[in-house]
């Protein structure tokens, strides 16, 4: 089908049409769209503009509501875009403005039809190509227009003047070096007293400042001036936010603009203004003591509004004031735990993150533990909000605020039985974390693993499945600190584990061979060698870490001894329950479990033969034998019983490279090499065969090497808690601060307030916010292994957008005295075909005439960016001092101020001095 | 770009008006639309109106059956935008005389010219009532 008949133009639907024939439709509406689409593609194709406008209409509502796909109409929207009728146009902008982006191809054709709007002397006209030009924008439609929005910014309608305004900000942003060209006007119009006007100039510069807030500096005089002088509310907070941006760099100009955001705070009868104000102060302010008393009493009525919105407002502001000034969040501390129990979950996020906030080493385990009370009350996604919290702030700097280290391994373990923990990841990684750094929580630590495994119930649980491969490790690994290894054998080999997924699986394996090797050392190494004593005397020889610990672990030991005795006995039937556990997991699927469920049962055969032997007839026999199992066993105890220290990320580097090692050789050709390799080195792991004869020392190697390759899995493990925990060595001092790293939000809700537990916590930070630095810990605090040199996390070397970059720059040209000469570049860029290109050059060259030509050369290149800096501030600081014998002498009232400032910045251009060396614009394209 | 899109959505979670200030394909759009109305109209009276969303805030209102929602910049002022809010619902009061859903789903276009006539680039322009519906009103009588 080509176009559409005559007839079928005549009896269009209209947009109404479709409408009303969408809502009728209460099933099988997609099909009457299709329809509907099929006939808008023919309708499109008409030659008549009217029915192509209709269709394209069409298009749009259904594009907009229905999410169709509209591209295809995009060169019909050009076509319905030169109609010269008005309400055609608007169609067709509206369309243009719904569909095309970067990427859609006509967007070439469209430059012209633009500027012929643009330059139209109907001002709706132009508004509608203003509006679609702020959408679509692109580099070249932003550098072939600049020269008609340029017009556009003095034209004398304020309709058009201001949208041209608004509109800078895309050009300047697709194309910088439009800024040369228009930046000037751009100020002008911030001089202006059309408050239309002003409140879309203020609201580009408050877009601009966000970016880069420096090169707006010398603009303070007039922004000041507006601030003071502006009746709007929303003209005020926009002005609001550009002070909030520039105070921080200059603290003249935050002593000056404090006094009359003050006076605007107290006087402002709109919420909106008012908490513009207040944010700023505790943002960009906070070093001012009585705007911060003001905007904290601001703050307060907030909070205890019945308008959750205030409410939810004044907690935002008080959580920004938390970080610089923590007494107001102790002075506010009733309504912040009340709102715990908001019904809004924003809301009680908002007040989780200041009660946070107030942690300090002091009152960690209190809050905690009414917190973890009150999670178990609420509902999953706010209990996992305030477990999430309590991790993070624990565990910030290397647990820094952690004094009792067997409190927190315990709260860990009560944490993840909470019904609805789902943060079995990170409790996971700390509990690991914490057993490789402080060696004085392992004995605590064991215990709280032994629990967890212990109870089948958890296991059914997967996002504790986390959880327990952690609690598994650390048994494993920290197997001497058990008070029964048997029964954690039992746990560890209990029916149950194969609800787990594989990978956990293979941890529980591993850690069941790590407590095997540990009973079998014990019972034949140890205690079978002789009496208690010179036990303990070889235990301690072996074992440095007992050593260290002293009582605590030795104490342990004994207890081991006294209350579950291993015997021959029970070694028997541990070595059963290993085979009789692991033995359907040699046909498991998953390698890494299939492996190492071989190793376990090979080594148990091999011991087998041994323990049966010594065990049925008396040690006399076969001594020969006996002698070798012990010596197997020694010596993979000792392979296990090395300890894994924390290594700092940064070490592979500090490894120097051998002479003559060529790092960056090719090692293609290793790839054919290994794959000979391959097959021999898998076929010595057949020891899993244990009828194989064997001598003893190619086992014993073969051993060391395959728990060197298993002791990968847990280094593997322990790399991955390095990089999450950057580790640092603690300040000496117990730091007071709070650091103001909130845990993100989410958002939960909690049901049920429990007012006694808010007034327990009410009562807590209320002592333990003053500040009393008694420590009442009877503990000291154990040392916590940290590495000598802090990781330096690698500093994102931070590249700042060239297309900012070169826009701050052309800002700073403009402000700080141009070139004289225009970047010939920019001048070749121009359209050659450009009727008006003329015109265009001699509008530049007026600019430049304008601006105060100081011969400073200091285009946008970087370096010299700092340089321009300094400059300026030498000139403030001239100007400033000039001002203040002004003052002394005019004593004028504040409503002058800007007149004297502006003059002053007449007065600054000519001290600019001429740089010494000329630099080529690094912007140019 | 203080605002970055505006919605109008009923209670049934039909999306009755998008604009938006930066582009987004059709898909992201569906996401997106989809995502914010399940998290804002689970929400109730006595709950604030401000959700924050991905790296952005939603500020929303609801006037009958129809939700207006916002998504502005984080550090935008939220109380602002409300009032922005209540300024386009009286604007359009004013145009259409006691406005309801089916005003805006019959008069789409127009709906948008009047946001346009009020916001550009994200940044609002105009706030004044009569200055918003003065092209409204002649293109009515023009056409």
């Amino acid at each position: 089908m080509s176009g559409p008949s005559l007839m079928d133009s005549l009896f269009q639907r209209t947009l109404e049409d479709l409408i009303k024939g969408l809502r009728q439709q209460l099933i099988g509406e997609q099909a009457f769209i299709s329809k509907a689409l099929e006939e808008i593609r023919k309708e499109i194709k008409s030659t008549d503009l009217s029915t192509k406008s209709t269709a394209l209409l069409k298009l749009c509502y259904l594009s907009n509501l229905h999410f169709h796909d509209m591209s295809f109409a995009a060169f019909h929207a050009l076509e319905v875009l030169s109609s010269p009728r008005f309400s055609h146009k608007k169609i067709a902008y509206h369309a243009i403005s719904l569909s095309f982006h970067d990427s859609t191809p006509v967007l070439l054709l469209i430059t012209n039809h633009l500027r012929k709007d643009l330059t139209s002397t109907n001002e709706f006209e132009v508004s509608l190509s203003l509006q679609c030009l702020s959408r679509i924008a692109n580099v070249d439609l932003a550098r072939d227009l600049t020269p008609e929005v340029f017009t556009l910014l003095s034209s004398n309608k304020l309709y058009v003047r201001k949208r041209a305004v608004a509109v800078v900000l895309r050009v300047f942003e697709k194309y910088p070096d439009s800024v040369r060209v228009c930046f000037k006007r751009l100020v002008e119009n911030l001089e202006n007293y059309d408050p239309q006007i002003l409140s879309a100039v203020v609201g580009v510069f408050s877009e601009l400042a966000c970016k880069d807030p420096r090169s707006y500096l010398p603009l303070a005089p007039e922004f000041y001036k507006i601030l003071v002088d502006s009746k709007s509310n929303w003209i005020s907070i926009k002005v609001l936010k550009i002070f909030a941006k520039l105070a921080p760099l200059e603290p003249r100009l935050a002593n000056r603009v404090v006094e009359p955001i003050c006076y605007l705070m107290r006087k402002t009868g709109a919420k909106s203004l008012l908490f513009e104000c207040v944010r700023t102060v505790v943002t960009s302010f906070s070093e001012y003591e009585s705007a911060v008393r003001l905007a904290v009493g601001k703050i307060r009525e907030f909070m205890v509004d019945e308008d959750p919105n205030l409410k939810y407002l004044g907690l935002h502001a008080l959580s920004i004031v938390a970080s610089k000034h923590l007494w107001v969040v102790s002075e506010n501390k009733e309504v912040v735990i009340k709102s715990l129990s908001d019904p809004d979950p924003n809301i009680k996020i908002e007040s989780l993150r200041l009660v946070m906030a107030m942690v300090s080493e002091h009152n960690v385990a209190e809050i905690s533990k009414v917190l973890v009370n009150y999670a178990l009350k609420s509902d999953p996604l706010f209990c996992n909000e305030i477990l999430g919290s309590i991790l993070s702030t624990c565990s910030r700097n290397v647990y820094e605020i952690i004094v009792d280290f067997d409190w927190y391994v315990s709260l860990l373990g009560e944490m993840s039985r909470i019904p609805h923990c789902q943060m079995g990841e990170e409790i996971e990684n700390q509990l690991v974390d914490i057993g490789l750094r402080v060696k004085d929580v392992r004995l605590e630590l064991v215990r709280v693993a032994r629990d967890l495994l212990i109870d089948p119930a958890l296991l059914g649980n997967s996002f504790l499945h986390r959880v327990l491969s952690a609690a598994a490790w650390v048994s494993g690994e920290y197997v001497e600190f058990s008070r029964n290894p048997l029964e954690l054998m039992e746990a560890l080999l209990q029916p149950r584990t194969s609800l787990l997924p594989p990978s956990i699986m293979a941890i529980y394996i591993q850690s069941a061979f790590k407590v095997l090797v540990f009973c079998l050392h014990t019972c034949f190494v140890r205690g079978g060698s002789t009496a208690g004593v010179s036990a303990s005397a070889s235990y301690e020889s072996f074992d440095d870490l007992s050593v260290e610990n002293g009582a605590g672990s030795t104490v342990a030991h004994g207890q081991t001894c006294t209350s579950a005795p291993i015997t021959n006995e029970s070694i028997v039937n541990l070595l059963k329950l290993v085979e009789l556990a692991l033995s359907p997991l040699l046909g498991s699927h998953d390698v890494e479990v299939q492996e190492r469920a071989r190793n376990l049962l090979g080594f148990v055969d091999l011991i087998k033969l041994e323990a049966l032997n010594s065990s049925g007839q008396e040690e006399n026999d076969s001594e020969q034998k006996g002698v070798e199992a012990t010596k197997i066993i020694r010596m993979v105890h000792d392979a296990f019983s090395k300890e894994l220290g924390p290594v700092s990320l940064s070490a592979q580097g500090k490894v120097p490279v051998p002479d003559g090692l060529t790092l960056n050789e090719n090692l293609g050709d290793l790839e054919t090499i290994c794959s000979d390799i391959e097959l021999p080195s898998s076929n010595t792991f057949s020891f899993g065969y244990p009828s194989e004869e064997k001598d003893v020392s190619s086992f014993s190697n073969l051993q060391i090497k395959e728990d060197s390759g298993q002791s990968n899995e847990s280094t593997s493990l322990l790399a991955e808690h390095r990089k999450r925990h950057g580790l640092y060595y603690l300040p000496s001092g117990k730091s007071e601060v709070i650091s103001n790293d909130y845990p993100p939000a989410n958002d939960p809700a909690l049901q049920g307030d429990n007012n006694d537990t808010a007034s327990d916590l009410v009562k807590l930070t209320a002592e333990s916010l003053v500040p009393k630095r008694k420590p009442n810990h009877s503990k000291p605090r154990p040392v916590v292994v940290k590495l000598d040199e802090a990781d330096e996390k690698p500093v994102a070397v931070k590249h700042p957008e060239s297309r900012d970059d070169s826009l701050s720059g052309a800002v700073l040209d403009i402000l700080f005295g141009s070139e004289d000469i225009l970047p010939t570049s920019s001048r070749s860029n121009l359209p050659s075909s450009n009727r008006k290109g003329k015109e265009k050059q001699h509008m530049i060259t007026q600019v430049e005439s304008k601006e105060n030509v100081v011969g400073d050369g200091n285009s946008s290149s970087r370096r010299r960016k700092d340089h321009s800096h300094g400059k300026e501030r030498r000139h403030r600081k001239k100007n400033a001092e000039e001002r203040n014998e002004t003052d002394r002498k005019e004593k004028e009232s504040s409503s002058n101020h800007p007149r004297r400032q502006k003059s002053r910045q007449r007065a600054e251009e000519p001290l600019k001095v001429p740089p010494q060396t000329s630099v080529i614009p690094d912007f140019l394209l | 770009m203080g605002i970055r899109f505006i919605l109008m959505v009923n209670k049934q979670g039909q999306t009755r008006l998008a604009q938006y200030y930066e582009w987004l394909t059709l898909e992201e759009r569906r996401a997106l639309e989809g995502e914010i109305v399940r998290k804002c109209l689970a929400r109730n009276e006595q709950q604030c109106s401000f959700v924050e969303h991905r790296n952005y805030k939603i500020v929303y209102r609801r006037y009958a059956s129809l939700f207006f929602l916002v998504g502005v910049d984080n550090d935008e002022n939220e109380l602002a935008i409300l009032e922005f809010i209540h300024l386009l619902v009286e604007t359009m009061d004013r145009h259409f005389g006691n406005v309801c859903e089916l005003d805006i789903m019959f008069h789409l276009e127009k709906a948008h010219f009047m946001l346009e006539e009020m916001v550009m680039n994200g940044c609002i322009v105009e706030t004044s009532k009569a200055q918003i519906l003065t092209p409204v009103q002649l293109l009515e009588k023009t056409s």
